[in-house]
């Protein structure tokens, strides 16, 4: 019988502030441990939490980019537990009224379908500190650094069914976070986590009994829990048993999700309001001005590429993956004049050599404007579109401008057809062989001739002019 | 010689007024207490920490700043205490709790920042209930406190060990807390004057929480109008508190020599029925009178759910206080138990070593209430009867311009007699807690003594931010009468 | 409303006290006593009553995001129990 996987997405994004969200400390990553942890980070007695300004405005921002409800009043609530992460003893969170709620994201799937997967909610929370576990003389060493980051933990509704949708909203919401500047999403530094409540069911059934994955630290860890986890559960179910209510860790070096025993009996929260935060009061004129500066958001930008540039949905909806690139993108397209060249090479060359040295774009060394300087080399046929790539190799790599290089590497296309004749020239005489094969009606050796005269030209001869005058000599 | 006698009978002006005109230095002034603290003090258990060295050092300092002329303000150069629950920097904070018996602070408290910054001279740290939980001063891990107007008598609680300084004179002016009279239920039962400010109008950063939506701090002194001067210090917004509210602090000492004539005084039935002291409550009568006499009008008003109070202060506060004493956990500061054996048993061992008993049951009750299957019960019910308390004070200010009544049913109780019956301590505070609840200012100043000797005090209850009427209504009644000045015999 | 032993483990188990057996029933007798006084609340009519979580109906105020603090990580840690290498050290945590 058939079954089916139900998922929902816990995602933190931690936000792009400097200091952190109820205190003045730092929030830059990979201080000196306990650097940066000051007395309200480390629930000093008697110190009290004030609400960063900008950990709201990023909320609100992120609120708006998803269609959700800003909450005219929002409130703060604390969630018990011990725990040596946790300095205060309780979690600054939101409970009731959170900031933002009732919002929803599409995503693609693979047939080409969208799917529109709701968002309950996203609240404010302060993040914890880190649990250190070499060996300490058998104790472990706590860093509470990142205690009192800020973090919006985005909850979606269980309207994914299987890890693939899973990971494309992870994927979507993940550049949205970076596209709105609302947190740069950096998944190594924990900026970016995501837990999985997973659970199976017969179709059309009530929903089974979920467990909770923790730590899907990457994308493909997510899809590889989640099928892990899907296995499991199916695994027990059809053996007679009972999938439990519980927490679970994602082991990626095993391959598996293990019970956490530590959160056990950490189930009873008791959250009640912060006595210590007023409720956050939140204005018409304070989503106003947030939406003001939103930038135009994918799924727009997407739409206007597509009918601005005449590109296909397939380039439109790579290049609108973050806004780095697709600034980029509309830089050179405007420089060059050709938009579907400049996707082209944007999709192509850039973003592949980016991969290939595991950076983001925006730590490029080739700048929009010196590729386009290389593009209009193509345009005005100086170089050839394979060699513009060699160039493009030798710009990447600090060797100059387009131009500088073409001109020190003599790779400038050869157009003078009295050039390109003398070189054919000496390839027929040197070749009669094949010439009398080719004349004799086999025509596949045509692709020889053009070979060993590129090879002669050293492949700066244009392709164009040498195959009309190659036709000519060999018809001859 | 014969001045430094006296310096402990002047009042936070005269102090100020002695050391800026040269009758004697604040060096004086400062080793004067320090003197009747070394004296008194194993008497009465009124100081967890003497902060002598520091005092002294401190005391140099201003007196060269107010000979150049640096300091010139109300508080430059006046010694004061503060309760233990105040962090101050480089100074043992105790809380009255073996959980910081070694906990020196990193950090001052806002309120104890603006005194430094004032000129004061800190003298010590006041004994206090554990954590502030207690009606008596008998729940400290520093020992009991004793009443200077009959020893074998508790000084009432929280703030128990600044009220005893205060009645004998071991300091002119200390900061207490009030959570649900931890001021005024004390000042009441040592013959003083002490003030819980409207929620909000003191900062409480640096004020090591109990329960965090009533906790206030506020002065106690012998008189309204030393009150007055320090409350010009300490008052005010605060960035560190986001409860601190953004309110223009008037000068509290502008208004103390106004008439009270036409005042309208409520007098709240439910507070003058069974259950109050038939002593205390003709103490009271009298000096109701004597506002009438002076041209104050005595309307009867009603707080119909003031008998909710007690019930709804014992969800809220344990609720709130199991959660803020969380941080409590031998893990960056404060007590941690010998070689524990795992994680769980650090925490629980630490915090049942740490606490005392009083701290324990709150913390225990607050969890309770505070647990799935329970909350809507009692802490969301709570929290509506806490709105209807609120709404009858509400209700009543629009007759009138202040309320009146007893601080207390009783006056001082005997140690140990209600110790191990913490229900009957609970309803020691039925007059004040309403106050708390509701967030509305509330003083105590003496208005004379019972048959068996022993202060009582008359309750004052202002509107929202109106402490300026308040100080100058209890002013004028000590322009009429010394009984704020009295001092026990053998602390005289 | 009484409390059973029973529940007076738990909680203190939730709150990490380390309650010995021994005053276990002292404890329980305690806390029922104070649910005895809190009961009064129940037979208090609050429909339609909104909770009141706070004494001033005021909203909260937000500060701008500046980093303000500079690190005190010697001075902060002089008060700790034990510490080594700028970190707090507890029992070997389990997760």
């Amino acid at each position: 019988m058939e079954w089916e996987t139900v998922i929902g997405l816990e995602i933190h994004a931690q936000l792009a502030t400097n200091s952190k969200i109820f205190s003045g400390s730092s929030t830059a990553y990979g201080a000196e441990p306990n650097t940066q942890a000051n007395l309200v980070d480390l629930g000093m007695p008697g110190v009290l939490p004030v609400l960063n300004k900008k950990a709201v405005e990023l909320a609100i921002r992120l609120g708006l980019a998803i269609d959700a409800d800003i909450a005219p009043r929002s409130i703060f609530a604390r969630k018990n537990y011990f725990y040596p992460d946790s300095p205060k003893g309780y979690q600054i969170s939101q409970y009731e009224l959170p900031i933002v709620a009732n919002g929803h994201m599409d995503i693609q799937l693979e047939n080409g379908d969208t799917k529109r997967i709701g968002i309950t909610r996203a609240h404010l929370e302060e993040d914890a500190g880190k649990s250190l576990h070499e060996d300490f003389q058998g104790q472990t060493g706590i860093d509470l650094n990142r205690a009192g980051t800020p973090l919006l933990e985005i909850v979606s509704e269980p309207d994914m069914r299987n890890a693939k949708e899973a990971v494309a909203y992870m994927k979507k919401l993940h550049a949205l976070v970076r596209y709105l500047g609302v947190g740069d999403g950096n998944m190594q530094e924990g900026s970016f986590r995501c837990d999985a409540n997973v659970s199976v069911r017969r179709p059309g059934a009530e929903f089974g009994t979920r467990a909770e994955i923790k730590n899907l630290n990457s994308f493909k860890f997510i899809e590889r829990a989640i099928n892990h986890e899907v296995e499991r559960q199916i695994d027990i179910i059809e053996s007679g048993g009972k999938v439990v209510q519980e927490t679970r860790l994602y082991d990626p070096d095993k391959d598996e999700t293990r019970s956490m025993r530590s959160k056990e009996d950490a189930n009873d929260y008791r959250y009640f309001p912060d006595p210590d935060l007023l409720p956050v009061e939140i204005t018409p004129a304070d989503i106003e001005a947030v939406r003001a500066t939103l930038p135009e958001l994918p799924d727009a930008k997407k739409q206007r590429f597509m009918v601005e540039y005449a590109l296909s949905a397939y380039d439109a909806s790579l290049l609108t993956l973050s806004r780095e690139v697709a600034d980029y993108f509309e830089a050179v397209a405007q420089g060059c004049g050709d938009a579907k060249l400049a996707a082209n090479w944007v999709n192509g060359e850039v973003s592949k050599t980016l991969a290939d040295n595991e950076m983001e774009i925006a730590a490029i060394p080739v700048s929009s404007a010196a590729l386009v300087e290389l593009l209009k080399r193509i345009q005005d046929n100086t170089v050839s579109n394979k060699i513009a790539r060699d160039v493009f190799a030798a710009m990447w790599n600090g060797e100059g401008s387009a131009d500088a290089i073409i001109d020190k590497k003599g790779l400038k296309q050869i157009t003078d057809t009295s050039a390109i004749e003398a070189v054919i020239d000496e390839i027929i005489a040197k070749n009669p062989g094949q010439v009398a094969e080719y004349r004799s009606g086999k025509d596949k050796l045509f692709g020889f001739f053009v070979g060993q005269a590129m090879k002669a030209s050293k492949g700066k001869a244009n392709p164009n002019t040498l195959n009309d005058i190659l036709k000519q000599k060999l018809e001859g | 010689m014969s001045q430094a006698d006296s310096i402990h009978t002047l009042s936070l002006k005269g102090i100020h007024d002695g050391v800026h005109t040269g009758k004697f230095s604040v060096m004086e002034a400062t080793d004067a207490y320090l003197d009747r603290i070394e004296r008194f003090n194993p008497e009465l258990n009124a100081y967890i920490t003497v902060t002598r060295e520091s005092a002294q050092a401190q005391a140099v300092d201003i007196d060269n700043r107010i000979r150049k002329g640096e300091l010139t303000g109300a508080m430059a150069g006046v010694p004061y205490a503060l309760k233990d629950l105040f962090c101050s920097e480089g100074v043992r904070t105790t809380c009255a709790s073996n959980m910081l018996s070694n906990f020196i602070s990193p950090y001052d408290a806002h309120v104890a920042e603006k005194l430094k910054a004032a000129g004061g001279v800190l003298l010590g740290k006041n004994n206090m209930d554990e954590f502030a939980m207690g009606s008596s001063n008998e729940t400290s891990a520093f020992g009991n406190v004793r009443n200077p107007w009959d020893t074998t008598k508790v000084p009432g609680g929280s703030s128990g060990g600044g009220a005893a300084t205060i009645a004998a004179r071991l300091a002119p002016m200390t900061l207490g807390t009030d959570t649900g009279g931890s001021i005024r239920q004390p000042a009441s039962f040592c013959n003083i004057t002490g003030i819980k400010p409207t929620y909000g109008r003191i900062s409480r950063y640096g004020m090591i929480a109990f329960a965090s939506s009533l906790d206030q701090c506020g002065p106690m002194a012998p008189s309204a109008e030393d009150c007055a001067i320090t409350l010009n210090v300490i008052a005010g917004l605060d960035s560190r508190d986001s409860t601190s509210v953004d309110l223009p602090v008037p000068d509290y000492t502008a208004n103390l020599n106004d008439s009270i004539e036409g005042l309208r005084i409520g007098l709240p039935k439910e507070f003058f029925a069974e259950g109050l002291d038939v002593q205390v409550g003709a103490v009271i009568d009298r000096a109701i009178k004597q506002f009438q006499a002076k041209g104050a009008i005595i309307k009867e008003v009603t707080l119909p759910n003031s008998h909710l109070a007690v019930p709804v202060y014992y969800v809220v506060a344990p609720a709130e206080c199991s959660s803020n004493l969380s941080r409590f956990d031998g893990v960056r500061f404060g007590h941690r138990c010998e070689n524990p054996k795992d994680l769980l048993d650090l925490y629980e061992r630490s915090r049942w070593e740490g606490f005392g008993d009083e701290v324990k049951r709150r913390i225990m009750i607050g969890t309770y209430a505070l647990s799935a299957g329970y909350y809507d019960a009692y802490y969301l019910k709570a929290q509506q009867v806490r709105r209807l308390i609120k709404q009858d004070f509400e209700a009543a200010f629009k007759d009138v311009d202040v309320i009146m009544g007893p601080s207390c049913p009783t006056t001082a109780f005997g140690i140990g007699a209600k110790k191990d019956d913490p229900i009957a301590m609970y309803l020691e505070d039925l007059y004040t807690i309403p106050v708390s609840l509701a967030g509305l200012p509330g003083m105590t100043f003496p208005i004379g003594f019972a048959t068996d000797g022993l202060p009582v005090g008359m309750q004052l209850v202002g509107n929202y931010f109106e402490e300026a009427r308040m100080l100058n209504i209890a002013h004028q009644y000590q322009q009429w009468t010394d009984w704020h000045t009295q001092v026990p015999a053998q602390f005289a | 409303m009484a409390i059973s032993e029973a529940e007076v483990k738990k909680v203190a188990r939730l709150a990490r006290l380390a309650v010995p057996d021994e005053r276990l029933a002292a404890y329980t007798q305690n806390l029922c006593n104070i649910l005895d006084l809190v009961d009064q609340l129940s037979a208090v009519d609050t429909t339609g009553v909104e909770p009141m979580a706070h004494p001033l109906e005021m909203m909260q105020r937000l500060r701008e995001d500046v980093v303000t603090e500079t690190d005190h990580r010697e001075k902060y840690q002089a008060v700790a129990p034990e510490v080594e290498d700028g970190l707090y050290l507890v029992p070997k945590v389990i997760e």
